[in-house]
């Protein structure tokens, strides 16, 4: 990780001095354990703040959005797919950008992290394999692998799929995933029983809007619970409007997921709302065998039409 | 002062006395986390609870609530009138909560309860509510309580205070409230209160020597607002800022609201909702214009509010108790104390901050 750091600063610093970019945005760590601050360097002296670990879980292309300036990126394969996607939506002009790439290992989760210990979590240190917590009256080293978010533990995509700077060798892709075994799982229940999941997932929403407002897929000026002429959704703790804010949220992604996790990783209270983006993400890998973000060249199965789109769901 | 000790082996069955006279709420784990929640008979709230992950500001400020009713049925006598709805103000009692979250009802009281305005729903829940404090001896690192007006053996807004003394549980009893608690449960054993008012001390000392983290916010209030409000850090603290409502509803000493009328079918009912100064509808006008329209403006909003507007309109010190929970939740790592640095610092050649 620590000559990652160093290229990232070098580059960064290199692309500002020469006038390439006007901005570098990137990370800067953290003021509390397993946590990093996204952060923008403006000046090559600014460059020694930005860091990188496995706390960048954060998807960086949610602070491109229509912005104007010329911006160079970090970029982990989820932010790079992101990227793509704000490319054919028009959000960002690729000449904007200078994307450097950074090839990923997966990120670290928090959650699980701290659900694994007693006390409290003062420290976290790490090296290529293993992640060492400390805390007032504990030590304990874990395998990175095992304290991975979920996304990470199942992405196929952990190098950019675009850059024009990259700050370490490409890693191996993981093969042989199982990506979706939680959502056949859920699947197979009956709709009572999927109804009930639901609901018990969701019961602990606050509506705060973390998950949206992460997501750079949530770009729209005024999203439709924020609608006010007509109001569309009540404001209320009413499963209802909870439910239809998740569900809706989760059908307007559907084609442009990439799974990054930062709704998940964001949510204060912990709800894992990934499994709604990704029975969509899902069903548009089987029906048209399409991976969100991997090329901007391809339109998306849900802007295009072709006489030969499966419709067997039609009913 | 009285200080009174409860043998733990008569904790459960105190409480179960009090479940006669008090709607009782406390820390409930749920799988990954405590909240406050009313605790079902022979439920015990649980004490090793750090602290919970929501505040307890929707005991007395519930996130949703109900204040009227009506019909839209034209057919009814009384449609289109809006009626109060029944609720529950019989006396309920909070058993270990923290300090801090104590002391932020007071800042809260503040807006609800003032010369100029009486919030009736607020006050009638607060003041059907005993507190239990339960006295920190192990605070987060997160916790900055004691730079925010606060600390973990802090009394202020508390009935009773609660410390673990191993087999035992000390309580200082500090108003009139807490004693007829004391009395319901059936607690009483007095003791040399000398004795255990040195060991409180002690305690206390030991507590506050925990504490790792630390806010400044001496010269907030003789600065000027505009110079503050102007100046040029607000770009670099937004930038990361998701404008989500985390922080604001999280936070113990958020107060605001927005009111909403709910119609199903032939009747309906106006409720008020909690509301976030990071949400850009907070601001819309009904013109179309909005005032705060830029994340930029809302999180300063959010900061000015806290750490200037608050302590110079009300001279009591930081809309802020130090409980850490906006930094520790905040999806993004946007913290408060360095925030607070960068505004009680600006216009100083100090402008790095240790937090």
């Amino acid at each position: 990780m620590l000559s990652y750091i160093d290229k990232i600063r070098e580059t960064s610093a290199r692309l500002l001095k020469d006038c390439s970019v006007e901005m570098v945005i990137g990370f800067r760590k953290g003021t509390v354990p397993m946590m990093n601050e996204p952060h923008f360097a403006k000046t090559a002296e600014a460059v020694d703040k930005l860091v990188w670990d496995s706390n960048c879980g954060i998807n960086l292309a949610n602070y491109l959005t229509n912005r104007q300036e010329k911006i160079g990126i970090i970029a982990k394969g989820c932010d790079s797919r992101n990227i793509v996607t704000h490319i054919i939506e028009n959000k960002i002009k690729r000449e904007q950008l200078i994307i450097i790439g950074v090839p990923c290992s997966g990120m670290i989760d928090k959650r699980k992290i701290n659900a694994m210990l007693d006390g409290e979590i003062n420290d976290v240190v790490e090296d290529e394999n293993n992640i060492t917590v400390k805390g007032n009256d504990f030590e304990k080293i874990l395998n990175k692998r095992d304290v991975l978010q979920q996304n990470c533990a199942v992405c196929i995509h952990r190098n950019p799929v675009i850059y024009d700077e990259l700050v370490a060798d490409l890693v191996e892709e993981q093969e042989g995933v199982d990506r979706y075994a939680d959502v056949r799982s859920i699947e197979a229940m009956s709709s009572e029983e999927k109804w009930k999941y639901f609901d018990d997932l969701l019961s602990n929403c606050i509506r705060c809007y973390a998950c949206r407002n992460a997501c750079p897929l949530c770009y729209c000026p005024t999203c439709f619970v924020d609608e006010s002429r007509p109001q569309w959704v009540g404001k209320s703790q009413d499963p209802t409007d909870v439910r239809t804010f998740h569900f809706l949220r989760a059908y307007h992604c559907a084609g442009r997921c990439t799974d990054c996790g930062a709704c998940e990783r964001a949510c204060p209270v912990g709800i894992n709302m990934r499994v709604f983006t990704k029975k969509l993400e899902k069903d548009c890998l089987e029906l048209f065998g399409w991976e969100a973000g991997m090329s901007a060249d391809v339109r998306p199965p849900l802007d295009t039409y072709k006489p030969g789109d499966p419709d067997d769901f039609i009913k | 002062m009285k200080i009174i000790k409860i043998d733990k082996k008569n904790w459960a069955s105190g409480l179960e006395d009090l479940a006669g006279s008090y709607r009782l709420f406390g820390p409930a784990k749920e799988e990954e986390f405590h909240n406050f929640k009313a605790l079902d008979q022979g439920v015990l709230p649980d004490l090793t609870c750090l602290n919970t992950r929501l505040s307890p500001k929707s005991l007395i400020y519930p996130q949703s609530e109900v204040m009227f009713e009506y019909s839209l049925d034209e057919s009814q006598e009384d449609h289109h009138i809006m009626k109060e709805v029944d609720k529950d103000y019989s006396p309920r009692a909070v058993i270990g909560i923290r300090p801090c979250d104590v002391k932020a009802f007071l800042l809260v009281r503040k807006n609800f309860d003032s010369p100029e305005y009486r919030d009736p729903y607020w006050i009638r829940a607060y003041e059907a509510t005993t507190f239990v404090g339960l006295a920190c001896e192990a605070p987060c690192n997160t916790c900055f309580c004691t730079t925010a007006g606060c600390g973990p053996y802090h009394e202020e807004g508390l009935d009773l205070l609660l410390m673990d003394a191993g087999d035992n549980f000390l309580v200082k009893v500090i108003t009139d409230k807490g004693e007829k608690l004391l009395a319901d449960a059936g607690w009483d054993t007095e003791v040399n209160t000398d004795e255990a008012a040195k060991q409180i001390e002690a305690k206390k000392q030991a507590a506050e020597a925990k504490i790792s983290s630390f806010v400044t916010a001496d010269r907030l209030k003789e600065m000027d607002t505009v110079e503050l409000y102007s100046a040029p850090f607000w770009e670099e603290v937004a930038f990361a800022c998701i404008n989500c409502g985390t922080c604001t509803y999280v936070c113990p000493t958020c107060w605001c609201f927005d009111i909403q009328d709910e119609n199903r079918g032939r009747s309906g009912m106006r409720m008020r909702n909690w509301d976030s100064c990071m949400y850009p509808l907070f601001t819309l006008h009904g013109s179309g214009h909005n005032p705060r329209d830029t994340k930029i403006q809302r999180v300063r909003q959010r900061f000015m509010h806290k750490l200037k507007y608050y302590v110079e309109k009300y001279d009591n010190g930081i809309q802020c108790v130090g409980c850490g929970r906006c930094v520790r939740l905040c999806p993004v790592n946007i913290d408060i104390r360095r925030v607070c640095y960068m505004m009680n610092s600006y216009g100083t050649s100090d402008n790095t901050c240790a937090a």
